[in-house]
């Protein structure tokens, strides 16, 4: 369904040292960086799978999912999604993927959520009859029901994510991206979304591409991890492939110790004496110093 | 068409929830241009006419200025604020529906209040024509709703030329508000009162004199050639190279993701 072939991209960032002498002169000349965001990044993705993709801040995921969703035009390599090219055809590709950042919103924050609805609708041209078995559906598993007639405005975090997900599902996409789909919520609603999106998955064979931070968001839910980082694609595997590559492979005294420093802070059981997969990524990004 | 009303419509109940700023803002937009007005009544009190323009000749200038300038800041205020769209990064988020940017850009944002100065404007032309011996004939208000259409045509031109800057700069730049308030003080006198090369820029660049006042001329029957009526249609011209520029922006945009 997806092939990722060889996708670079790199960024031009002004730079400028602090200071108003600085500023003045950034006006007439500036320096320039150039930043890799992506080098080289290849992998596939089949139809219904559910794939988390993790990485640092700033190690590319973003950049990514904007250029898989035809929001910025690689500088090299080949992308074909349900035989598209995301950069081209824009309009006749977005039909078909439904996109959600997180921590941006894509409702109408001073009017009722229904409303958003309904120009989602007419913006993506939904018939009408297949817009109220979708939109049933979604009120049904979502549990939107109370939340349809309040402006986004006055919603709490977690109800606003719930509809978010629904507005990028109104028009029955094929591929739904997930950016960062449960930060900031509470356990409740971030297990909640957890469960929609394994249900969307299971029922409507939607693909999912998830990026987060949340380690317990991809233990609930990929079994495909593809992990990157400084623009590279270092791990493309399964949880358990991730485990014990990692999880053995440094030594006893080092995991015991990353152990004992991460059992403080996180609540996560490690009464087995297996390292949980927070403990093996903070490792992986050590490992190539991210 | 069809979505850019449902557009206006979402962001009219938007804005309906506010109520009394709303109320307040049409108020306050109606007081703005009636300073002005009231400057040019002094004005004229004082020195009887300008160039040989009358004080309700001036003043039919005046109306056609501020009813179209009113009416694009109403409808095409998506663009005149389309800098934060992309400082928010909100811009993605139209990139990845099923529609042109041109109408979700339109679409993002409606300046309801404008309707205050629309009104005054209205007022002021009603005035205006009540007050001016004009031989009406079919053509000639052919003439003045081209004139109006014109003017909303080239003012959203500049609002979408400078919008296409800020995939350049990303902060919009404040100086394009010469061509946008420049062009609506300056047009709301009769072009003939200004330097020979300022009457040029208007006529030639940016083709307010085509819209407002040579077709004035033919109104107020300076002129006889019927030319003169459908000289705003130049105003058209001027959109081609915006809307150009403007896709040519959005690719820039897609390239650098800045």
């Amino acid at each position: 369904m997806i092939e990722v072939n060889g996708i670079s991209k790199s960024f031009l960032v002004s730079k400028r040292p602090p200071g108003l002498a600085h500023a003045v002169k950034s006006l007439f000349r500036r320096e320039y960086t150039v930043v890799e965001a992506l080098q080289n990044i290849s992998f596939t993705i089949g139809s219904g799978e559910i794939v988390g993709y993790i990485g640092p801040n700033g190690a590319g995921k973003s950049t990514t999912i904007k250029t898989m969703s035809g929001i910025l035009v690689p500088d090299s390599g080949t992308c074909s999604i349900m035989g598209y090219t995301p950069w081209k055809d824009r309009v006749s590709y977005v039909k078909n993927i439904g996109v959600v950042f997180g921590q941006r919103s894509q409702l109408w924050w001073d009017v009722p959520v229904l409303d958003s609805f309904e120009l989602l609708r007419d913006i993506y041209r939904i018939p009408p009859l297949e817009y109220r078995s979708t939109l049933a559906l979604l009120v049904e598993t979502l549990d939107l029901q109370a939340l349809l007639h309040t402006p986004v405005r006055q919603l709490s975090l977690g109800q606003r994510m719930r509809c978010e997900i629904a507005a990028s599902l109104l028009h029955s996409p094929s591929l739904l991206f997930l950016d960062e789909p449960t930060i900031g919520l509470d356990a409740v609603s971030k297990i909640a979304v957890r469960q929609f999106i394994k249900t969307i998955n299971e029922e409507k064979g939607v693909t999912v591409i998830l990026t987060t931070h949340d380690m317990n968001d991809i233990e609930a839910l990929a079994s495909r991890l593809l992990l990157i980082g400084k623009g590279k694609l270092l791990y493309d595997g399964t949880v358990q492939g991730l485990r014990s590559r990692y999880g053995s492979k440094s030594g006893a005294a080092e995991a015991s110790q990353l152990q004992q420093a991460s059992a403080s802070t996180s609540e996560q059981g490690h009464s087995t004496g297996s390292l949980s997969i927070e403990d093996i990524v903070v490792q992986m990004y050590k490992e190539y110093a991210l | 068409m069809t979505l850019y009303f449902k557009y206006m419509l979402l962001l009219f109940k938007a804005q309906m929830e506010y109520r009394a700023s709303f109320l307040l803002l049409v108020l306050g937009q109606c007081l703005t241009p009636f300073t002005v007005f009231t400057g040019l009544y002094f004005m004229f009190e004082r020195f009887g006419d300008m160039k040989g323009w009358s004080f309700y000749e001036v003043l039919l200038c005046f109306a056609v200025t501020h009813m179209a300038f009113s009416i694009t800041e109403c409808f095409a205020r998506g663009f005149d604020m389309f800098s934060s769209l992309v400082v928010s990064g909100d811009f993605d988020r139209l990139l990845v529906r099923p529609r042109g940017t041109i109408i979700q850009v339109l679409g993002s944002k409606f300046e309801f209040s404008r309707v205050g100065r629309l009104l005054l404007g209205a007022g002021v032309l009603i005035w205006a024509i009540m007050n001016l011996d004009i031989a009406w004939s079919p053509l000639k208000i052919t003439a003045l709703v081209l004139m109006e259409a014109s003017g909303v045509i080239i003012f959203a031109s500049i609002f979408i030329l400078c919008a296409s800057f800020s995939f350049w700069t990303v902060q919009g730049l404040e100086i394009a508000n010469i061509l946008t308030d420049g062009g609506r003080e300056m047009t709301q006198y009769p072009l003939s009162i200004y330097h020979r090369r300022i009457q040029q820029f208007f006529t030639f660049i940016i083709p307010f004199g085509c819209a407002n006042y040579l077709p004035l001329q033919y109104i107020l029957g300076r002129e006889e050639n019927p030319i003169y009526a459908f000289l705003p249609l130049a105003g058209l011209l001027f959109l081609v190279p915006c809307l150009l520029i403007w896709q040519i922006g959005v690719r820039r945009y897609r390239s650098t993701g800045s």
